[in-house]
């Protein structure tokens, strides 16, 4: 009778954590990183464009941002299984995660573009700049100015969205507590555990962006 | 030498421009003066060819402006111009915004573009600014930075369109000596102004423009102290 | 690879489908009620600079910020069951929406009284206005247009965050549609539809506020 099925939480389980925090982190940054160059381009595209294609666009990443990320992730990893080309939990997890990034972060960056005087690249033009030249040196600086805050929210908002990526098998920090809860039966002190990781990460970035945004608009 | 020929624009059904004969010469200033709507800052426009014309031709240096096989960037530098608004670019600093066109379209050297830079911009004025971003600038400033920096591609040809009427009052007086500085330095101008006395002291000629036509041309003795057309006479008497 | 769709199952499922759209709606529109009571007296204590609720509303405003939904989720149902206290599925989901959303609309609520200009305070009151009048008439109209639009946001995000239900067994849209596809095994099938079912409700949700803002503000907005 002094047989118990649950072993309590130990030092033993420090590599199987860290291995998930590593796995959260390795995500977000593979998402935040592909979505913020899309997102980039996708802004650009749409800011520049006209209304056919900017309303086209938009009918996309509506759908994107519509759909729970949750129904995104599980569709997608069925889909690929289904024609025959599954992939592993982490490529469908980034590509989704990215996807969902762009759609968000393309916002961002289009209303960056969008706030750009119409006068700043035709005095650029003016100056004998070509089309290429007002872009890369006037449009794309000047428009990024002042989106670094909204930025960092969808950045950040990417970071915690990352833990629906266990739905589809991908070991990540909550899907890796939760193997441990189930040894363990120690729910409360690894579900905040957990979430003072997240909150670690998540409030001095918040904070800095509220830093910045405030110098900004000095 | 520009040289306009018979010009003709319209935005969709709107005739703007009706058939504008002009010519500048090497080291003259022409100032055209006219009520809002008379086309005048859309001429500036057709001859930087931001606008494309309907009819006619604008020449400088008898380059064909708006031919297709013409290259419109490099035409551009030829021509410097500032505009109503000072499109001081924000995310530079005062010498960044003005050694970068010479850096990157002319392909300046760094330091070569950054020494004329520094000379023009000390030149109207701004010598002492040189790390400040344009921001925390008057709308002087940063409209003198403006000339500074279309000066420092060392373009043939200068067009101003409007310059000091977005400015608060007590600032278009520096703006103007700017200007007066650059005619002593024999820059050939064409100067959009509503400031008509300005006009008078500084230009070889005066244009003054009414509905799309030149109602009336000559020197600014002639135009401006004793107009001969009634509608220049009515326009006069309202802004003086 | 070709995958052949059979929808007829689904369609024979369509009524269990639209009752977890239902229940989707139904709890972000509660979890939306209970944020709002309790983020107007938050958000007053941290414009007040309560001593006591000040700090309460600070703390609660971060955490609902800076941690996963998922994690929030998971509090409720297996955090809270740790201390005893077991919630059931919906109720564990509502609890999460409704501590999410109180953190934000309690920010919402701070920052649009914090934007109308103090001259506007002045103005009423240069007019005889009593101060419950200019609350009344001046300043609560002008904050409820700039909250309003945050307000519909938060609500989209209620809808699409509840989808997190699947995860701990709930019967709204999303785990009424795994549960249903566990029976066939058309996955596929099930969640098209159900990603289709939640871009309607979204689009129907903002239509219907947007109508609702055009009566209340008269094309002010």
């Amino acid at each position: 009778m002094g047989l118990s099925l649950f072993t309590p939480l130990s030092w033993n389980d420090a590599g199987f954590i860290l291995t998930g925090i590593w796995n959260t982190v390795i995500i977000s940054l593979v998402a935040i990183l592909v979505g913020t160059l899309l997102g980039l381009i996708v802004g650009f595209i749409r800011s520049a464009s006209n209304q056919l294609v900017n309303a086209l666009l938009g009918s996309i990443l509506d759908v994107l941002r519509s759909v729970p990320l949750i129904i995104q992730l599980i569709l997608f990893s069925t889909y690929v299984g289904a024609i025959g080309h599954p992939l592993p939990p982490f490529a469908a997890g980034s590509i989704i995660l990215s996807l969902y990034a762009m759609a968000f972060m393309s916002e961002v960056f289009r209303g960056g573009f969008n706030s750009v005087p119409p006068s700043m690249p035709l005095a650029a033009r003016a100056l004998g700049m070509n089309a290429w030249q007002t872009i890369i040196y006037i449009r794309l600086p000047i428009g990024l100015r002042t989106v670094f805050p909204s930025w960092l929210g969808v950045a950040l908002s990417v970071i915690k969205d990352s833990a629906l990526v266990s739905v589809i098998g991908y070991m990540e920090l909550l899907r890796t507590s939760e193997q441990l809860i189930s040894r363990t039966q120690q729910p409360l002190e690894i579900l905040i555990g957990v979430g003072i990781f997240y909150f670690l990460i998540s409030y001095p970035l918040s904070l800095y962006g509220k830093h910045i945004e405030r110098k900004m608009a000095l | 030498m520009i040289q306009i020929k018979n010009v003709h624009k319209s935005f969709d059904d709107l005739a703007v421009l009706k058939g504008i004969n002009l010519t500048v010469n090497k080291g003259e200033a022409l100032s055209i003066i006219g009520g809002s709507g008379s086309g005048k800052s859309t001429l500036l426009y057709c001859i930087n060819a931001i606008e494309s014309i309907q009819q006619g031709q604008i020449l400088v240096d008898d380059i064909d402006v708006h031919a297709s096989h013409t290259n419109q960037d490099k035409l551009r530098q030829k021509l410097g111009m500032v505009f109503q608004q000072w499109n001081a670019f924000p995310h530079l600093t005062v010498l960044e915004n003005a050694a970068l066109a010479p850096r990157i379209v002319k392909k300046m050297r760094k330091e070569e573009a950054i020494e004329i830079a520094k000379k023009e911009l000390i030149h109207v004025g701004l010598g002492d600014k040189l790390d400040m971003y344009p921001t925390k600038m008057s709308g002087g400033q940063q409209q003198r930075l403006a000339i500074a920096r279309a000066l420092a591609m060392r373009p043939d040809y200068m067009l101003f369109d409007e310059i000091t009427s977005a400015l608060d009052p007590e600032l278009v007086g520096e703006v103007l000596d700017t200007l007066r500085m650059l005619r002593d330095d024999g820059i050939t101008m064409i100067c959009v102004t509503h400031e008509i006395a300005f006009a008078r002291e500084v230009s070889d000629t005066v244009a003054y423009f009414h509905q799309g036509v030149i109602e009336e041309i000559g020197p600014p003795e002639q135009v401006i102290s004793n107009p001969q057309k009634q509608t220049t006479q009515h326009f006069l008497r309202k802004v003086l | 690879m070709d995958y052949e769709f059979h929808w007829s199952i689904v369609w024979r499922h369509m009524p269990e489908m639209l009752q977890g759209a239902f229940v989707t709606l139904h709890v972000s529109v509660l979890s939306m009620l209970i944020g709002i009571l309790i983020a107007t007296p938050l958000a007053i204590a941290k414009l007040n600079h309560n001593k006591f609720f000040s700090p309460i509303a600070t703390v609660w405003v971060e955490i609902a910020r800076n941690t996963p939904g998922l994690f929030q989720i998971y509090m409720a149902y297996f955090g809270l069951g740790a201390l005893g206290i077991h919630l059931s599925p919906y109720v564990a989901v509502l609890c999460a929406l409704a501590f999410v959303n109180t953190g934000y609309l309690t920010e919402t609520f701070r920052g649009g009284f914090q934007s109308i200009p103090k001259t506007q305070y002045s103005a009423a009151k240069s007019l005889g206005m009593s101060r419950f009048q200019s609350y009344r008439h001046i300043i609560l109209p002008q904050m409820f247009r700039r909250i309003y639009h945050p307000m519909t946001n938060q609500f989209i995000w209620a809808i699409l965050m509840s989808s997190l239900g699947i995860l701990v067994g709930m019967n709204e849209l999303s785990g009424e549609t795994q549960r249903l596809q566990s029976l066939s095994f058309r996955t596929l099938e099930f969640f098209i539809v159900a990603a289709v079912m939640y871009f309607i409700i979204t689009k129907l949700v903002l239509l219907s506020t947007a109508l609702i803002a055009r009566k209340l503000f008269k094309g002010e907005i």
